[in-house]
């Protein structure tokens, strides 16, 4: 009986959780938007998905290497990564401009900083704001989805997208589906919105973020005029707000940290929407709020059990 | 002080003192002029003769100016050196004038220039303190043009305005990507003075490379780095 008894310091109970395991269900919540993207805009984004993916995990696996630190590919991170990307940029891209990308999330977001959950911004948002100032040409060439309304092709091969194209061109059956212009993963918004219930009933993120930002934005929307379910429904602002403001390391871990978080996010995207001169302010606003998230922790960090406010006045 | 050579006076600025590169001076024009490599070389001329013959001067006139005002004093020689170059830049090279734009009389308040009177031509002679000015100037210059060169090359694909390559990354000519180029430069260099073997780091002033030229050791007593 004696030796049954193991003297350890707690935590005595562990979940079966591990990064691997939250990646994988990131990577199948994502699944769904990589089908409608193959679907709306061809075997094309399949590619495009497979160069982003092979890059990062190839990238991530140099790094570490050269840096000699231990191999870190085997967590999946590197796929979530490479993925996101692929979703935020256009079919036609060149390949070359994507590698590009994913070399700046990778060794320049990640690694250089440390590795997995040392980064202080999402990497994959980080590229794609430096693809977006670097090419803004190639990153804006949005071509035309298949079953898109008529009025929204300009010419052949481009059309606008929904933030930019004139009101009442798409109906909101058309962004739901996604027939519209876009980045690969953006357009469908009823497939984002299913990886984000998996996420939420899988428990890999808590739902506070997604519908306080969706929910702010909306209010945003009316205070400044605009359509509030077309410009929920329209741009990257489903999948910024299901899979890349949720991202753990670039989150607060409070709950009232998560709110002042994602209200944040809400503000400043509908803010640049509607008054910058930039169509899209999604990747903006959570990379601005990435910035700010260890000033937030510190300003919603809980009581300490037991601790007991002291007097004004009282010192010490 | 006095036994070190005078070469050493005159190298110590291009690598081990790199004003901008180790002591972190002059980041301002650093940052804003360094879009081309042409650029960067007017400036770093410009404040290199702006920086010698100040060194110069205020050296001279070291036992001449009372501490008290030393500061104003030292900023009216070097704003009345700074003048001179710029009439001479705008008559002779007007397209580096209207490139460099505001940063040229900026080099009036340029930290580098005010540093070196403060911390060597005040308290040297005027032969020490001209080749400290020239080999400062010289490592100001060489940074400069090794971000300008990187910049201008993957910024827009040319060098010197000449076209070489056909991809351009916008950023690196925007202040993101300068930032960008000057940490990987100031990485590069703190690499090179390991290698050559520096002190290691015992106190909080041998952190500071300007801790030999300190005169109350402040930091030390606050144990805080010199702001």
């Amino acid at each position: 009986m004696e030796s049954k008894l193991h003297v350890s310091s707690s935590p005595h109970f562990k979940g079966n959780n591990s990064t691997r395991r939250i990646m994988l269900d990131v990577i199948i919540a994502l699944c769904p938007a990589a089908i409608a993207a193959c679907v709306i805009f061809g075997l094309r984004s399949m590619v495009l998905i497979g160069v982003c993916v092979s890059t990062c995990v190839l990238l991530e696996y140099a790094s570490r290497k050269i840096m000699k630190r231990d191999t870190t590919i085997g967590d999946l991170s590197a796929v979530v990564t490479g993925l996101l990307l692929a979703l935020n940029l256009p079919v036609d891209i060149n390949p070359l401009i994507a590698m590009f990308g994913c070399l700046i999330a990778i060794v320049v977001v990640k690694q250089m900083f440390g590795g997995i959950g040392m980064n202080f911004v999402n990497p994959a948002l980080a590229a794609r704001i430096v693809l977006l100032v670097s090419f803004p040409s190639a990153m804006m060439h949005w071509v035309t989805a298949a079953g898109a309304p008529a009025a929204a092709q300009i010419d052949a091969t481009t059309s606008a997208t929904p933030l930019a194209a004139a009101p009442g061109v798409y109906s909101y059956i058309d962004l739901l589906i996604g027939r519209c212009g876009g980045s690969i993963g953006e357009v469908c918004a009823v497939a984002l919105i299913l990886g984000g219930i998996y996420l939420v009933v899988r428990r890999v993120i808590s739902p506070i973020i997604p519908c306080v930002y969706l929910a702010t934005a909306a209010l945003m929307s009316l205070i400044v005029g605009l359509d509030p379910l077309y410009q929920l429904l329209s741009g990257g602002l489903l999948l910024g707000a299901i899979f890349m403001a949720t991202d753990y390391t670039t989150s607060p871990v409070t709950k009232w940290g998560k709110v002042i978080f994602a209200v944040g996010c809400g503000f400043f995207t509908i803010l640049l929407r509607a008054y910058s001169n930039m169509p899209e302010g999604v990747s903006f606003s959570i990379l601005l709020m990435n910035i700010l998230v260890p000033h937030i922790e510190r300003l919603t960090t809980p009581r300490t059990l037991g601790y007991v406010k002291k007097a004004k006045g009282e010192k010490k | 002080m006095a036994k070190r050579s005078l070469f050493k006076e005159f190298t110590k600025g291009i690598i081990k003192e790199n004003p901008v590169l180790c002591l972190v001076l002059g980041t301002c024009p650093t940052l804003a002029v360094t879009t081309s490599a042409s650029n960067a070389i007017g400036m770093g001329v410009a404040a290199t003769a702006v920086l010698v013959c100040s060194n110069a001067v205020i050296s001279l006139l070291r036992k001449v100016i009372p501490d008290k005002v030393r500061i104003p004093a030292y900023i009216t020689i070097i704003a009345g050196f700074v003048s001179v170059v710029q009439m001479l830049v705008k008559a002779f090279a007007p397209a580096i004038n209207d490139s460099l734009g505001i940063y040229l009389p900026l080099i009036v308040v340029n930290c580098i220039i005010l540093g070196r009177a403060e911390m060597f031509a005040g308290k040297n002679p005027v032969l020490p303190s001209i080749l400290d000015g020239l080999g400062m100037g010289v490592g100001f210059t060489a940074a400069l043009l090794c971000m300008g060169i990187i910049r201008e090359l993957l910024g827009s694909g040319s060098l010197f305005g000449l076209q070489i390559m056909p991809v351009r990354i916008l950023i690196f000519i925007l202040p993101p990507g300068g930032f960008f180029v000057f940490g990987m430069l100031i990485m590069l260099a703190n690499k090179l003075n390991e290698r050559s073997g520096k002190k290691v780091k015992t106190s909080p002033c041998d952190g500071c490379p300007m801790s030999e030229n300190c005169a109350d050791k402040a930091c030390e007593k606050t144990g805080k780095e010199a702001g």
